[in-house]
């Protein structure tokens, strides 16, 4: 088992594994706690419309994919801030707007359109150097803005304590949206745009049946996303099945064993 | 003596629904201030622009003589009704008070912060809640632990909305015993939304009688006049005695 890690491209999925796992389930526990799950799986679908883009301007589509679904995500914000329209809404129009565009321009490249199929499932045994560098980018981004986590939870907490301590809290949510929308995108190619909404959300899920403190939520949530990819890619490799879905399934599995073994809240 | 809050013609309005209506107001420092109401009668939005999280659509707020955005936040207690509390938020009581020392969310308590938030803890008798989770706190136990939020950074003044709420008899009492003291050991003014007009008549130095526009405001012997009372609520009565006659005749 262990010689399969000597594999270039194994080395390279267990990296870009690690990295994305690390970076979702970090940004999870924001996602959770703040009932932003929708946002995930909008923002994983608005990523669908930035590889197509990608694909139709011969461009690498997790770098065409980075910024467009930003974009998005900031628009989302934006919406969600200047009007009385609930966030939810706000995503369902601009994750079909995405959608909506991604098909147009994949039926006017069709011979892109199993590269297109990569991302719709995640195939992390797959990863480029290129997209390797776009999750690197990503996990180097997410790492300096650890020194937000204090204000993004406090304001998780109680956005006018936090308002009245004089935190710039409007603009602290479009960063934390805009990092979602980036975290989204490099993990694509791992678990694909079906299932990226699960990534971010179940380690974190998971972390909040055991954790008394929201650091202790932020940190178990990352060992258990750590946990689900490196079982995920084993279990993959050893039975043959397609990584992104194994690694759900792991997470999965972890979670419902929370359930049983965590202590009554 | 320094005015505390200085409201000139502020006016507040979403859309066109008026919360405030040319509200001019100059409250020293040092009082004890009782803001009563009926419901919609602007007197969040009225603690919201102290706190400098909403603007008033015309007019100007100054809280120790400055604007209310430029006011250090240290200056500044609040303890927001405890039902707006997400329950599902992981945290520990002892984490809430440090929150107000550092104006962070505390991954990890200094030393330093964790003596003072027990400290502030033991001034309102909830040293024992230190360690309890937030979602298990009673409400009463959970507006002691905002108070000790609220003391922990020394406030020169304390903006309370509804304390008393989830709280009984002994506790209410407690409450004003502690708000009392810290008041007079560190010379502070108090701004308390309360719907009890017998607490407000016997612990504050103010009252300030609200309904979108300032009705009355003065010692409470002036300001819960039967004048000021009908007009801001249509009635004299106190709201605990009208549910009992209703419960009452509905017996």
């Amino acid at each position: 088992m262990l010689e399969a890690f000597t594999l270039p491209f194994m080395q390279r999925a267990l990296l870009a594994g690690l990295l994305v796992g690390a970076t979702a389930s970090y940004f999870g526990v924001f996602v959770v706690q703040r009932r932003m799950s929708f946002l995930g799986s909008g923002l994983a679908h608005a990523a669908l419309g930035g590889v197509a883009l990608g694909l139709f301007l011969e461009a690498e589509p997790l770098f065409v994919a980075l910024p467009f679904t930003v974009l998005i995500a900031l628009l989302i914000a934006w919406v969600r801030e200047r009007t009385e329209l609930g966030g939810d809404t706000a995503v369902g129009i601009f994750f079909s707007l995405s959608v909506a565009l991604g098909v147009v321009l994949l039926a006017l490249k069709s011979e892109y359109a199993a590269d297109a199929m990569a991302f719709l499932f995640g195939s992390i045994l797959a990863v480029t150097p290129a997209d390797l560098w776009a999750v690197a980018l990503v996990a180097l981004l997410s790492f300096l803005t650890l020194g937000v986590w204090g204000r993004w939870a406090y304001a998780t907490f109680d956005r006018d304590l936090a308002r009245a301590d004089r935190l710039p809290v409007l603009l602290d949510d479009y960063l934390l949206t805009a990092m979602v929308a980036a975290v989204v995108v490099s993990a694509v190619k791992v678990v694909g745009i079906l299932l990226v909404a699960a990534f971010l959300v179940i380690p974190a899920a998971s972390a909040r049946l055991f954790a008394r403190t929201f650091a202790q939520m932020t940190i178990f949530s990352i060992l258990f996303g750590l946990l689900g990819v490196v079982l995920g890619l084993v279990f993959s490799y050893l039975y043959d099945v397609p990584s992104g879905a194994t690694v759900i399934l792991v997470e999965s599995a972890i979670f419902l064993l929370s359930l049983l073994v965590a202590p009554k809240t | 003596m320094e005015a505390a809050v200085e409201f000139e013609h502020v006016h507040v309005r979403y859309g066109s629904y008026a919360a405030l209506l040319d509200v001019s107001l100059r409250i020293p420092e040092g009082a004890f201030v009782a803001i009563i109401g009926p419901n919609g009668a602007g007197k969040s939005t009225l603690l919201k622009l102290i706190l400098g999280l909403l603007r008033p659509s015309e007019g100007e707020v100054r809280v120790f003589g400055r604007p209310a955005l430029k006011v250090p936040a240290e200056w500044l207690g609040y303890v927001p009704q405890f039902k707006t509390l997400d329950r599902s938020f992981p945290a520990l009581s002892i984490e809430l008070v440090a929150s107000g020392l550092r104006r962070r969310w505390p991954f990890r308590l200094t030393a330093r912060e964790r003596e003072a938030a027990r400290s502030a803890l033991r001034r309102v008798r909830g040293e024992d809640l230190a360690h309890r989770r937030l979602s298990r706190l009673s409400g009463g136990e959970l507006q002691r632990v905002y108070l000790a939020r609220a003391f922990v950074r020394g406030p020169r003044m304390l903006l309370l909305d509804e304390p008393a709420t989830g709280m009984d008899v002994l506790g209410e009492a407690d409450m004003y015993r502690m708000l009392e003291q810290y008041q007079r050991d560190h010379g502070a003014t108090v701004l308390m939304i309360t719907h009890d007009w017998e607490a407000a008549r016997h612990h504050a130095t103010h009252v300030l009688v609200l309904n979108r526009r300032v009705i009355g405001f003065g010692p409470p012997e002036r300001a819960l006049s039967d004048e000021c009372l009908r007009r801001a609520f249509g009635h004299v009565g106190h709201p605990h005695e009208l549910s009992f006659s209703v419960e009452r005749r509905d017996a």
